[in-house]
């Protein structure tokens, strides 16, 4: 029986915290005693990256997932690891770098575990390559009310499919093996191109992804007029040993650094405002090259480049922020130029907008990619009208067939979420069986009724 | 649940005829809001309200009676309004309240402690039911109406103006004492609104009307600060009107 604690917790935006007792079972075994011992809901956490209220459970029980950690050898052959579901990619990164592997896929931050990674069904600069995590995982360990499984694609696609992306609401995976990738360098060769406009962005994207590994524009959304949506492109593949030369070659596999920088304690809410972002936004353009071929840089620099200061969540103050992903399909990329045209007219700053082409989806009912253009924004809270006008958004990218992706989302309707994901009722059908009393819900699924 | 902008998807109005706060409700329905209990004094006044918010588009409105002269039903009261909520209620919105004429409470015991009884009383006692609720349910929101009266009391309304004193003390205290479980409470200090309640009565100055308060409110009640003036403005009046000298306050009109 593992000690539970209670704490006020919310997502990485720092919005809507509620209270929950936090338990840390260790092992199988005390994952299947939380269901038998708890009344209330519960659902598992694990590095609390999810910008929204998906990790907790209000009035009930977090799992947290960090005690469920195990790292087995990378097997040199297949590159098949075992790991626990509390091992987070930075844990597993500074192993298998030095080894010569990477993992499939990664986010912008290594700080999720792996159960986070499996939850949120995971994406990162390669979708249009290499898909998502679960595109990956070949086989997990799946607790449920009813019992403990071992889930593959192959044994029980429904369950496998529905726990891809299924924020948790199947059960509580306990541990999964991943397919890594085999490196010669912790390096990755980029190429980069700052570009005026948004259109000349995307065209770029279209006309030249498919010749690289890894693909990401940083957009600036403050901009109005002929430069709006101007951005940087920067694209890349992974380094060979030929590419480095000089002081690279000599330590070709090194684990990214820990973080060096940290925001210690919250500053007032405002730091990050309208002026502030259009003088950041303003300064990175600049910062970019007009083209830059070849260039070599770091794992970390390329795909975890906010893993640099930890907590920098906190900038944003006690108000906190939110984060608003969506995604269309190819026929509707105007909605991308439509949704930054709707912020920029309401005035709403946006700092730190990210646009990527996504490859085909999976069959997963609550899974976010499908092939098209992701955009993601962060945004501070403060706008009085920024309720309304999402909501609004909501609505232009359901009426043109696109989605939310849930591990982002903390205030979508319930209505809305229906409209997004169409295949709600093949993850309603997989709970009601495997969860017969509803004992698997988070702050999310009773906020969107799922 | 509440969203990132603390928009309910639960609401519950004790003095569910306020006009005010019946005004909140329907922008709080227009949001997020699909269950709403209403519980109150006028059986045939609820019943109407309920019918006005169905027709904004809130799915399960209910109604509950109960008497805010009897304080020892309070417990029994919010569990009601639980059950008939489902459970869970996201907000809980006290606008219980008599107005009363001070000229008649004059010399009028009875009425006197009848005013504070159901101005300041029942709600504390509602506030204390609904606490091991909220803290048990892991997530809530208090927005208790009081009103700028209750900053400096005045001969001309002292029994309201005292109970509204004693409500915004007594809610202050409360909201702290939920703060670390992540429960918010708010206190509402409206000037004067136009409503059937002041109807007949002296406008103050900078009053608004219902529309105008509740668009207010509904701001503040996203909003992280404990107090919300409606209108805003008020606070920085009402600095200056609670720190003159007596002589002075004594001859201010109303």
């Amino acid at each position: 029986m593992t000690l539970g604690h209670e704490e006020l917790l919310a997502g990485w935006g720092n919005t809507a915290p509620s209270w929950a007792t936090v338990d840390r079972p260790r092992s199988d075994l005390e994952v299947t005693d939380e269901f038998a011992e708890h009344n209330g809901s519960l659902i598992a956490r694990g590095l609390g990256r999810s910008y929204g209220d998906a990790a907790q459970c209000a009035g009930g029980t977090v799992v947290s997932n960090r005690g469920l950690w195990h790292m087995s050898s990378i097997d040199p052959r297949s590159g098949l690891v075992e790991v626990g579901a509390g091992v987070s990619l930075d844990e597993l990164l500074a192993v298998s770098i030095p080894a010569g592997w990477f993992v499939p896929v990664t986010p912008g931050t290594r700080q999720v575990t792996i159960g986070g990674a499996i939850a949120a069904d995971i994406h990162g600069k390669n979708h249009h390559v290499d898909g998502s995590f679960m595109s990956h995982v070949t086989t997990m360990t799946l607790i449920t009310p009813l019992g403990t499984i071992e889930v593959t694609p192959q044994n029980d696609p429904d369950l496998f499919w529905a726990t891809a992306g299924g924020m948790g609401l199947t059960g509580i995976v306990t541990k999964a093996t991943l397919k890594m990738v085999p490196i010669e360098t912790s390096y990755v060769t980029v190429d980069t191109e700052r570009f005026n406009d948004l259109d000349g962005i995307m065209n770029a994207m279209i006309s030249g992804d498919d010749a690289y590994r890894f693909s990401v524009a940083w957009v600036d959304c403050m901009t109005t007029g002929p430069r709006m949506g101007r951005g940087v492109l920067t694209r890349g593949d992974h380094a060979p040993r030929s590419a480095l030369s000089g002081k690279n070659e000599g330590r070709s596999l090194v684990p990214p650094p820990s973080t060096m920088l940290t925001v210690p304690f919250t500053p007032p809410s405002g730091l990050l405002n309208r002026l502030s972002i259009k003088a950041f936004n303003e300064a990175w353009y600049r910062k970019a090259p007009k083209r830059r071929d070849n260039e070599i840089q770091s794992l970390g620099t390329f795909f975890h480049p906010l893993d640099g200061v930890a907590w920098w969540n906190r900038l944003h103050g006690h108000r906190g922020f939110l984060q608003y992903q969506f995604v269309v399909d190819d026929a509707h990329g105007d909605i991308v130029r439509k949704a930054i045209e709707v912020l920029s007219g309401a005035s709403v700053p946006s700092f730190l907008a990210v646009l990527k082409r996504f490859g085909p989806g999976n069959p997963g009912p609550l899974s976010f990619p499908m092939k098209g253009w992701t955009l993601a924004l962060d945004i501070p809270i403060g706008p009085r009208q920024l309720a309304g006008v999402l909501d609004q958004l909501d609505v232009m990218v359901a009426e043109a067939g696109g989605r939310i992706y849930l591990a982002k989302d903390s205030r979508l309707s319930p209505e809305l979420l229906r409209a997004m994901y169409p295949h709600l009722d093949k993850l309603e059908a997989i709970r009601r069986k495997i969860d017969p009393e509803n004992l698997l819900a988070s702050d999310l699924s009773r906020r969107l009724a799922i | 649940m509440r969203n990132a902008f603390g928009q309910p998807q639960s609401v519950l109005v004790l003095g569910g005829t306020s006009e005010i706060a019946l005004r909140v409700v329907e922008r709080l329905v227009a949001a997020r809001a699909k269950t709403v209990v209403l519980a109150g004094r006028n059986e045939s006044g609820l019943t109407s309200a309920a019918e006005a918010l169905k027709e904004k588009g809130a799915e399960k409105v209910t109604t509950l009676t109960f008497d805010a002269g009897d304080p020892s039903n309070a417990q029994s009261v919010i569990n009601q309004a639980f059950d008939a909520a489902g459970g869970e209620i996201d907000l809980v919105l006290i606008a219980v309240g008599l107005l009363g004429n001070q000229t008649k409470l004059d010399d009028d015991p009875a009425a006197t402690a009848e005013m504070i009884t159901v101005n300041m009383t029942w709600p504390a006692a509602a506030m204390a039911a609904l606490r091991p609720r909220l803290i048990s349910q892991g997530t809530g929101h208090v927005a208790v109406f009081s009103s700028v009266a209750g900053v400096r009391v005045r001969r001309s309304n002292l029994a309201y103006g005292a109970t509204k004193a004693g409500l915004d003390g007594f809610t202050l205290g409360y909201a702290e004492s939920l703060r670390s479980y992540g429960i918010k409470v708010q206190t509402i200090r409206p000037g004067f609104v136009r409503t059937k309640m002041t109807e007949g009565l002296d406008e103050a100055p900078f009053t608004t009307d219902v529309d105008q308060a509740a668009d207010t409110i509904v701001k503040g009640l996203s909003a992280s600060s404990t107090v919300i003036w409606s209108p805003p403005v008020l606070q920085g009046v009402f600095l200056i009107l609670k720190n003159l000298p007596a002589a002075i306050w004594r001859r201010m009109p109303g």
